[in-house]
């Protein structure tokens, strides 16, 4: 049987995330609860994963921690070769703005601005597209997210949930990241909108780019080259996708 | 981030939250006009109190009969001790002087027809015009030439010419008696101001060697003599050698027996202006508090959006912002709010201080440092409240902001 790592034969290969023994605990000293338990695993460049589990099991506890928005209590997380714990603020702020394109569960809009302020939002800080290069780059991520631009002008407060988590897909998107962290990005979708945006995250996946997504469809996650499976804070298996599981722990 | 994404976004901000944004900017209007009129209706008062004591006459000394102090008091005035030598010796000796009048005083009755009063008769010599800074408004002072001939001429305060006749200003050219002598009117003096039986407005001037003549009595002492100096600074070199000169002809050895007084119109300007010092901080203070007021307010709105805005802070972090884009984005904020607000209340302050002193309701007198700290605090509140909080959210972790309750 061979390991995950193992599969990408060429050893030489660093893992773009690399997580080693991350524990993540809630509470104060007395009343503490363990979330995530001694979490360890490693996804190369290219990978498209995605973490399944029960509801309450950590799936977005880890999520966070990957997008470098929270810190573990304890383990490391190596992202591109970096050890994330060592970075400053600003260096975060960095990564987040230009390497990855964050999907919250919750979406996270800026309810009072106009969908197209909040898509723009990661562009303001950063410098790379001119202010007249965004409005393209805005209605191109609209169109992979599934969002007919007639709503650009719409308040985002004035949407439909499903609405919503397109717009939060694009805001992700705009900053052409190569790593893609989504929470149920399809949650709210039905199912050929669901379709829309998987098949652009395969597609932004055949571009090279590295997918993690967390799902409760097994549809979804039968796109997946890979599938980790999380239950109470643990990973209870982590396999690729394929007719014969090619790890599992124990 | 660039400068134009930042002013949008700024703008937005504001727009975004009209409520807050305006009731922010209220607050600092509120503050800041209340205090530049209050402090205004201050220093006009002071200013009116100073400027009514210099009607009296500008750099003004007077000498009074009667000791400050001693076993025989007999009160300011009243005693005898003050003579034309006296008058006579300060005019030959003492320099830097503009002007000295010797003056005698007595409250006579003073009829017109089936009108009449008891008011204070002045006899002085024309230079007491210009001592005392009387104007005309209709006729003229007497001259020196009436003076030295004994004419029976008045010049009567504004006061009198109402009283006897009807209106202020009336009365040229009219006869009236004084004490039982006819006196014709020749001029009718300017209104100075002031209030009750001392009011200038209530004298009537006749010439001082008419007054001997015809109502004192020849050997009558002076009420007073009052001494214009040159200028402000020459005032006690002035005050000192009249001291001195008199004391010398009265031939008193020591000063404290001096049968004398001098009293300096400054030093009365000094006693008053404290006394409207007092009235400049107590507006000042009433001023401080509705700024305190209104800071209170801009800190309350800056404080009340913190949940929300932190969880925007949050955001703007998730996607990619510095600490120092959150600092420069909420410093532009408070920045625009209270410069907003500081216009709007530095405009509404000036324009209150036009109306009182278009309507001559109050006495107003704008101070520009008044402007400028009512703006500078309440700038300074803004900013402290509005990025302070901000700061400390964008040291949050990103997450941590996204779920602040
Ligand atoms: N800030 C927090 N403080 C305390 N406990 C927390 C906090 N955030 C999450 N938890 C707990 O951690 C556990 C895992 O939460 P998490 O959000 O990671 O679940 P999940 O797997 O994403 O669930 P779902 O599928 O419902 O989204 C839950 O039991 C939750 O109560
Ligand atoms: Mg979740």
């Amino acid at each position: 049987m061979k390991t995950v790592a193992e599969s990408f034969s060429h050893q030489d290969i660093r893992p773009v995330i690399s997580c080693h023994n991350i524990v993540k605990k809630y509470g104060s000293s007395t009343n503490e609860v363990t979330v995530l338990d001694k979490v360890s695993f490693d996804i190369y460049s290219g990978e498209f994963v995605a973490i399944v589990g029960p509801s309450g099991s950590g799936k977005t506890t880890l999520m966070n921690i990957l997008g470098a928005l929270d810190s573990p209590s304890s383990g490391t997380y190596t992202l591109d070769g970096e050890l994330v714990s060592n970075l400053k603020d600003d260096e975060l702020a960095i990564i987040r703005n230009t390497k990855i394109g964050f999907v919250f569960q919750s979406y996270n809009l800026l309810t009072r601005a106009t969908v197209e302020r909040n898509v723009r939002l990661p562009l303001i800080y950063s410098l790379v597209l001119s202010p007249t290069e965004r409005k393209k780059r805005i209605e191109a991520v609209l169109q992979s997210a599934g969002l007919s631009l007639g709503y650009l002008k719409n308040k985002s407060n004035q949407l439909s949930g499903g609405q919503m988590q397109r717009v939060a897909i694009a805001r992700a998107l705009v900053n052409d990241p190569s790593i893609i962290l989504a929470d149920e990005p399809t949650g709210n979708l039905d199912q050929s909108t669901g379709k829309i945006v998987i098949n652009s995250f395969l597609k932004l996946n055949q571009e090279g780019r590295t997918v993690v997504l967390i799902t409760h469809d097994l549809n979804v996650a039968g796109n997946a080259s890979r599938i980790i499976q999380i239950q109470d804070g643990k990973i209870i298996s982590d396999e690729l996708n394929g007719n014969e599981p090619k790890r599992k722990l124990t | 981030m660039r400068y134009i994404d930042l002013l949008q976004e700024t703008s937005y901000s504001l727009l975004m939250n009209k409520a807050r944004s305006f009731l922010t900017i209220l607050g600092i209007v509120i503050g800041i006009a209340a205090v530049i009129v209050l402090i205004a209706v201050g220093e006009g008062a002071t200013a009116a109190v100073t400027n009514n004591i210099s009607a009296l006459g500008s750099n003004l000394i007077v000498v009074v009969p009667g000791s400050a102090s001693g076993a025989v008091s007999q009160g300011i005035g009243s005693a005898q001790t003050l003579t034309m030598k006296d008058a006579s010796l300060l005019q030959q000796q003492l320099q830097y002087v503009s002007g000295i009048s010797p003056e005698i005083a007595k409250h006579f009755q003073i009829t017109f027809g089936a009108n009449n009063t008891n008011t204070n008769v002045i006899g002085a010599d024309p230079i007491y015009s210009f001592v005392h800074n009387v104007t005309i408004n209709n006729g003229s002072f007497f001259n020196q030439q009436q003076n030295n001939t004994l004419q029976r001429v008045a010049v009567l305060g504004p006061g009198v010419s109402e009283l006897l006749f009807g209106s202020p200003y009336a009365g040229v050219g009219k006869q009236i008696e004084i004490n039982g002598n006819l006196f014709s009117v020749i001029g009718v003096a300017n209104i100075k101001g002031g209030s009750g039986v001392s009011s200038a407005d209530n004298n009537i001037y006749i010439p001082l060697k008419t007054a001997q003549q015809y109502l004192f009595g020849q050997n009558r002492a002076l009420t007073s003599i009052s001494i214009s100096a040159m200028n402000a600074q020459s005032i006690n070199t002035v005050e000192q050698e009249t001291f001195n000169l008199l004391l010398q002809s009265h031939d008193i050895q020591n000063p404290a027996n001096a049968d004398f007084q001098l009293v300096n119109q400054s030093s009365i300007v000094a006693s008053l202006s404290s006394t409207t010092q007092t009235l400049t901080v107590l507006l000042g203070s009433i001023a401080a508090i509705s700024l305190l007021v209104a800071g209170i307010g801009i800190m309350n709105m800056m404080l009340t959006t913190v949940t929300e805005r932190t969880r925007e802070i949050g955001l703007r972090k998730a996607v990619g912002a510095k600490k120092k884009d959150i600092g420069s984005q909420f410093l532009c904020e408070a920045v625009a709010l209270t410069l907003i607000g500081g216009l709007c209340g530095i405009l509404l302050g000036i324009g209150i201080i036009e109306v009182l002193s278009l309507t001559r309701s109050v006495a107003v007198v704008t101070q520009w440092w008044s402007i400028a700290i009512a703006f500078g605090v309440s700038m300074l509140i803004g900013i402290v409240f509005g990025y302070y909080p901000a700061q400390r959210a964008a040291k949050l972790k990103p997450i941590d902001a996204l779920r602040y309750e």
